[in-house]
């Protein structure tokens, strides 16, 4: 990859240790990728702020990073470990170090979303720009419905770019690797959000390239099928776009009996404890569909929903909040399902979810079992009537 | 003996160890365990592996972005490998984890590390010269 003068000059350290190192960082993933030159970017969305992700070394890392390094682009950042306004039992350490990345990503500049939906809270740019997002069903779902460039970033190379306003111009920011090599074609019917998830594990698997094709797949917009599928290709796989409808020169074939492995893989326990949503945060649509899914109904399990605070407050606003409360609901904002420190096993032994990604990482990192379940049978089954 | 595999250089540098070698791609973030640093996945090739000192030699990265700072963590706790090799083509996470470590990386074609690279042999990555040094004794 060919650096300008200044970019070479940044990377030699005119600039500073903490810019120096956003260039090796965006030097190794340009020649990983085969870039020709760096390119502007209009959005940078970070990954690693919870410190049950990124542990120790991440905090002290952030905290000298941040000490003399400021964002060039408009930058919003991933869930933290927990609930701002809420009181927990989390340790001190924990809360000690959340706060710290807290405020490192503070004195950098970013926005403290806390999200990692923020295609679904913040103004989206116009279909082809550039964009660099770490949080993978992020990246995924915005090549994929919103027609935004990123390649599926990582915590470190997104903040590279934060810092720079830079990325390699590689990959899934090149119209030619947009367009996909291999079909996936599901030769049964998938009804649910959770089968659109297992679909989207399937992919993630068996696909290298960084785009891919379904067949017989169709949306509405809005539709929370795709944002269950960029998730969970997200979590098992490296691919980082999906294309509905398209033709492609390999086809593979996903059957019932695909989708069993899949399922005997991440469906660990026949049942749960507790009920636990947002993985991704859950946006107005799933909102609305929980509402009305409730009419009349109280949870019998305790519900944990995991909700950004723009979307928490948005909801507030319209009643939403208050009856899916009523119903048993219990919010946490700010954070996510995955590798949450608030549902541990010295509480619980196995928990319900309708996610994908969430029970990857409740099971792998929290060493939970899990019941995987759509949403719809979900408060068929742990509802009773008021 | 030794011979020569021609690579790409990601990060430069240079390291030598007993190759560690797997042909499943790994969640850094999800496979790692944090207290031990061995790999903690049952699924997984290399489960109860320790990566220290060794030459890790693998396809690419999968999943979580986050995969980076596990990376880092690894570097920081003295448990990293000294070098790495992605054996078909080193993806983002790997390379910007390597980068901010200090770990020289590699990469090369699915078919030379498959015929010459096993699990146990002394290798030689020189990153900058873009060889992989393989010593048959």
């Amino acid at each position: 990859m060919q650096l300008t003068a200044d970019e070479e000059k940044s990377l030699n350290g005119d600039q500073g240790e903490t810019v120096s190192s956003a260039y090796r960082i965006l030097l190794a993933i340009g020649e990983a990728t085969d870039a020709e030159k760096l390119v502007p970017i209009k959005w940078v969305h970070i990954s690693g702020v919870n410190y049950n992700t990124i542990g120790d070394s991440g905090v002290q890392f952030l905290e000298k990073f941040s000490s003399n390094a400021k964002v060039a682009v408009k930058t919003t950042i991933n869930p933290m470990g927990f609930d701002r306004n809420k009181t927990n039992r989390l340790s001190e350490n924990f809360v000690k170090k959340q706060m710290s990345i807290v405020k490192s990503f503070e004195a950098i500049g970013t926005i403290p979303s806390f999200t990692c939906i923020p295609y679904e809270i913040f103004d989206i740019p116009e279909k082809g720009s550039m964009v660099s997002f770490a949080e993978s069903n992020a990246a995924v779902f915005s090549n994929s419905m919103l027609g935004l460039l990123t390649n599926k970033e990582s915590s470190l190379s997104a903040l590279a770019s934060s810092v720079t306003g830079k990325a390699p111009l590689s990959d899934l920011r090149i119209e030619e690797f947009r367009r996909p090599k291999v079909v996936i074609k599901p030769n049964f019917k998938l009804e649910t959000e959770l089968d659109y998830g297992l679909l989207g594990y399937f992919a993630g698997k068996v696909v290298r390239d960084s785009c891919v094709a379904f067949e017989s797949v169709a949306v509405k917009p809005g539709d929370i099928k795709m944002k269950s599928v960029s998730a969970a290709i997200g979590t098992s796989g490296s691919c980082g776009m999906f294309t509905l409808g398209e033709k492609a020169e390999e086809v593979i074939s996903y059957g019932k009996e695909e989708c069993n492995i899949i399922k005997d893989e991440l469906n660990t326990s026949e049942d749960g404890d507790l009920i636990t949503l947002g993985s991704p945060q859950l946006g107005m649509n799933e909102l609305n569909l929980l509402d009305k899914l409730l009419e009349g109904k109280k949870f019998t399990k305790r519900c944990l929903i995991y909700c950004a605070r723009a979307i928490h407050k948005q909801a507030t606003q319209i009643g939403l909040i208050d009856r899916i409360e009523r119903a048993g609901g219990e919010f946490i904002c700010d954070s996510c399902t995955c590798l949450t420190p608030l549902v541990t096993r010295d509480e619980v032994d196995s928990v319900i979810t309708n996610s994908i990604k969430g029970a990857y990482y409740l099971n792998r990192s929290n060493r939970l079992g899990v019941s995987l379940k759509d949403l719809m049978t979900i408060v068929k089954e742990y509802t009773n009537q008021k | 003996m030794n011979f020569q595999i021609n690579c790409r250089r990601i990060v430069g540098g240079n390291g030598s160890g007993k190759a560690l070698v797997t042909k499943q791609p790994i969640n850094f973030l999800a496979m790692i365990d944090t207290k031990r640093y061995i790999i903690k996945d049952r699924n997984h090739e290399l489960y109860g592996k320790s990566m220290k000192d060794a030459i890790l030699v693998f396809p690419h990265a999968i999943g979580s972005s986050v995969g980076a700072y596990a990376i880092y963590s690894l570097k920081v706790n003295g448990v990293a490998p000294r070098a790495v090799i992605c054996s078909n083509k080193a993806d983002i996470i790997t390379a910007s984890g390597c980068a901010i470590s200090n770990i020289p990386l590699v990469d090369t074609s699915e078919k030379a590390s498959s015929s010459y690279i096993v699990t146990g042999l002394e290798i030689i990555v020189d990153a900058d010269n873009k060889k992989i040094i393989i010593q048959t004794v």
